[in-house]
């Protein structure tokens, strides 16, 4: 048990080293200074309080997109429509913010009802890619995917229909809330807000919670891994994907609401900016483990963070943070892979 | 062509699956290959055509030693063989899986093709239309299609295997004619089946295998019984069979009917009572399985009720049946029964439907320990359960089986288990039936089956017998009931009653 422990670190670790060595070959080939580069992405992201806070913003939504790709994983769903979800968190935070703002009730009130409207319609749209799922054979992959087109229709209709600027509509988004409406920041310059941060980190701790400790997460797990044994067992599997859908949808929601009510201050185009894929990497990487997403989750932040400034200094594209995590991922995968064909070749020579 | 096989050996892990296997098959000839599951017909039939590679042993055609390495090899040599489930691609038209697997160019020739058969399906009294899609025909007809596939890329020895399950009757005389036409050609047929009546009808020789030997090879006339001991051939103990005190009805069954890939039931009546057992014999396929999940409750009739402990429960799902007090254990036990990469104890807390927020740690691990205890399971409550060997793995999943039950389901109980473990199964299933519940189980093993069972049923390509009474019945006369023969006195009885 403990060599296999050991052996599982090795190829883990062999893994980041090639991913490193590559990345570094692509620089090189690119004709720039590797350690450079490199030194720019860590003081881009941790140099300054500044830099680090705002990697902390792009945390935020990664952790809960994170957290709610664990749910769907544990039922053995690939829950890619994701990305549609935070799209109708944002919507619904934005259509309730709107409603609200002239009522004239207490700020925080609006807020709070506003963020609920947001996880109430990632919900729904989860369980829209859940239902089709269940009820009609499709593959949820494939459901989802449709779905994020048609999120990202609805929004732009939204943008540049009935939500549009006076007088011109705007790739900039809709007009933006006045700042009472705005998740409190730490400092006026910053987006970092403490609130959106606490709701990122209880929202691991009660993901870990549910998937490890409780009934309904080891229920869940049992339809993930074998839904015909846990429909003997007297499991009702649908009614459990479908909750782990929902209760994807909510995290999705969430960092929906987040997106808007603290960072962008309106609906943007972009809404989601690609922090439900990030998930996906995140949660693959950290081999569908609640307890390591923070971290690798703030990793990705800081690597995305700290890749924004390479063009400026280096005349890089800022794209070669992109290049890290993929390759990150795929010889992290890579490295799982060739430990379980050995461990396979070996146990059959026994 | 003469296929002549000499001394071949496969194993399967423990498994010795062909013992050393000789037979000559003259060219010309229609032999037979019989004999129960897992008697190794399948594994001899493909070593010869190519799909597995035998241990030892060789195989000579026209008296040359060939080495085949893969079925695509085997067709270069002659030998094809037609699958119990027709290898073919539904969505494709006739034509085009008839092209399928010819050597040619990168453009294949589809009007020659197409002319060519033609050609072969006058020769033979086909009537099959190249531009349809496989996916409308009938099995009889993608049998059709396979055979002329198979002689257009030159096959002079065919293999068939199971070939007249699922067919309709005039389809099988078509088949029968269409063989002995091709014998006569002077082309080898190799017919494996378990129907006594087939097999006797169509073959010149017939040689019958037993636990992966060749016990014996039998020429016309054939004697029925002979044959019958030949395939089931050992003692049959009685044993400590300790008949059950029926008590009240706990499941009836009135006049269902169900269907299931290419497998029709009709009218099954049967009356199940407390503290019985009642065994499902047939080869495997024949139908036991439908009726066993239309017990559960994972499969719904198309008619007929299902009274179950005073409920109809026809078309109502496997937890209504389960709550009921029904708990259903398939023969695939790590595919179906348990959930890989969890623990003893998860499935202990699983199956009790423990419930609240927080798993209790404490006290499903103490009832993790109890039960391991109590059913001798070689593990621990931390072990997950691919780490379990079959017979554990079994003993777990009747641990798993919650108190009171009223009526327990299983396929193949002790399938691949060891004497020990087979004895421990049916102690503890004796045991429920003491405590009130009825048994219902499949087995391909006769022992088992006149062993354990009160009563038992006998299935035959979807026919049921109606519940004969263990002690009444002889291992000959289950036999042939298996092989198909000797089923009209059941028709008899029904006009009487």
């Amino acid at each position: 048990m403990r060599r296999a422990a050991w052996s599982s670190a090795l190829f883990q670790i062999g893994g980041v080293v090639t991913a490193l060595l590559l990345t570094t070959v692509v620089l090189i080939a690119s004709k720039a200074p590797p350690f450079a580069a490199f030194a720019n992405i860590i003081l881009g992201s941790v140099g300054t309080w500044n830099n680090f806070s705002q990697v902390l913003v792009s945390w935020v939504p990664l952790l809960l997109s994170t957290a709610g790709l664990l749910i769907t994983f544990a039922v053995g769903m690939w829950n890619i429509g994701i990305e549609g979800q935070i799209t109708l968190g944002g919507i619904f935070t934005t259509w309730a913010l709107r409603l609200l703002q002239t009522s004239g009730w207490n700020p925080t009130l609006i807020i709070a009802l506003a963020i609920a409207a947001g996880v109430v319609g990632g919900a729904l749209w989860a369980m829209l890619a859940g239902a089709l799922k269940t009820f009609g054979g499709v593959n949820e992959i494939f459901g989802g995917l449709g779905l994020n087109f048609v999120a990202m229709a609805i929004n732009l209709w939204l943008i540049f229909g009935p939500w549009k600027r006076p007088g011109i509509a705007s790739m900039s988004g809709t007009v933006p809330f006045p700042q009472a409406l705005w998740l409190p920041t730490v400092n006026p310059q910053s987006s970092l807000s403490l609130a959106a941060v606490v709701i990122a980190v209880v929202s691991i701790l009660v993901v870990f919670a549910l998937i490890q400790g409780t009934y309904f997460g080891l229920r869940m797990k049992a339809v993930g891994r074998n839904p015909r044994a846990a429909h003997l067992l007297g499991i009702p599997t649908w009614q459990y994907m479908m909750a782990s859908f929902a209760l994807c949808g909510v995290f999705a929601g969430l960092a929906g609401a987040v997106q808007v009510t603290s960072v962008y201050h309106r609906l943007i185009p972009a809404i989601s900016s690609g922090y439900g894929y990030l998930g996906l990497m995140v949660a693959m990487l950290v081999n569908y483990q609640a307890a390591w997403a923070a971290p690798v989750a703030l990793f990705f932040a800081a690597v995305n963070v700290g890749s924004i400034q390479l063009p400026i200094v280096l005349r890089l594209d800022s794209s070669l943070g992109g290049v890290l995590q993929d390759t990150l991922v795929l010889f992290v995968l890579l490295g799982q892979g060739f430990r379980r064909f050995f461990q396979k070749r070996t146990g059959d020579e026994q | 062509m003469q296929v002549e096989l000499r001394d071949i050996h496969k194993h399967f892990g423990k498994v010795h699956a062909n013992a050393g296997i000789s037979l000559d098959i003259p060219a010309g000839s229609i032999q037979g290959i019989l004999g129960e599951n897992g008697a190794g017909k399948s594994t001899l039939m493909k070593i010869l055509a190519g799909a597995l590679h035998p241990d030892s042993g060789a195989i000579l055609l026209d008296g040359t030693s060939v080495a085949i390495h893969a079925p695509a090899n085997a067709i270069k040599h002659g030998v094809g063989m037609l699958h119990q489930d027709p290898l073919d691609f539904p969505p494709m038209k006739v034509l085009d899986n008839f092209i399928l697997g010819h050597e040619g160019g990168l453009f294949s020739e589809r009007r020659s093709a197409a002319r060519s058969l033609k050609e072969l399906a006058a020769q033979f009294d086909f009537l099959l239309d190249p531009q349809t899609y496989v996916d409308s025909l009938t099995v009889g007809e993608r049998q059709q299609l396979e055979i002329l596939r198979l002689l257009w890329l030159g096959a002079r020895v065919l293999i068939l295997d199971e070939p007249t399950t699922g067919i309709s009757l005039p389809q099988k005389e078509k088949l029968f004619a269409t063989l002995k036409k091709l014998a006569a050609e002077g082309k080898t047929i190799i017919f494996v089946s378990h129907k006594l009546e087939d097999v006797e009808f169509l073959c010149n020789r017939i040689a019958v295998l037993r636990q992966g030997e060749l016990v014996g090879v039998a020429e016309p006339p054939y004697e029925t019984h002979r044959l019958v001991e030949m395939m089931f051939g050992r003692e049959v103990s009685a044993g400590a069979r300790t008949p059950a005190a029926p008590g009240e009805t706990v499941l009836s069954l009135a006049a269902i009917s169900l269907s299931h890939s290419r497998l029709d039931l009709r009218d099954v009546s049967l009356e199940v009572r407390t503290g019985e057992v009642i065994g499902l014999a047939g080869m495997e396929g024949s139908g036991q399985s439908i009726l066993l999940g239309a017990c559960a409750g994972l499969l719904h009739p198309t008619a007929g009720a299902i009274d179950f402990r005073g409920r109809n429960l026809a078309g109502r799902s496997h937890h209504a049946f389960r709550r009921s007090g029904a708990a259903y254990l398939p023969a695939a036990r790590l595919e179906e029964g348990l959930i890989p990469g969890l623990t003893l104890t998860d499935h202990f807390i699983l199956s009790e439907g423990l419930s609240g927020l927080f798993i209790d740690r404490r006290k499903s691990i103490r009832l993790a320990e109890e039960r391991i205890e109590l059913f001798d399971i070689k593990g621990r409550p931390e072990s997950t359960v691919e780490s379990l060997s079959g017979g554990n793995q079994q003993r777990l999943l009747l641990a798993l089986l919650r108190s009171p039950l009223s009526l327990i389901l299983l396929e193949h109980p002790t399938r691949g288990l060891d004497i020990e473990s087979t004895m421990y199964v049916w102690s503890r299933l004796k045991q429920r039936c003491s405590q009130g519940a009825a048994i219902l189980f499949i087995s391909s093993d006769l022992d088992e089956i006149l062993r354990y069972s009160d009563r038992l049923l006998v299935f035959f390509s979807g026919r049921v017998s109606p519940p004969l009474s263990t002690e009444e019945v002889t291992v000959e006369q289950l036999g042939r009931l298996i092989g198909g023969k000797g089923w009209e006195r059941f028709d008899a009885e029904a006009v009487h009653a």
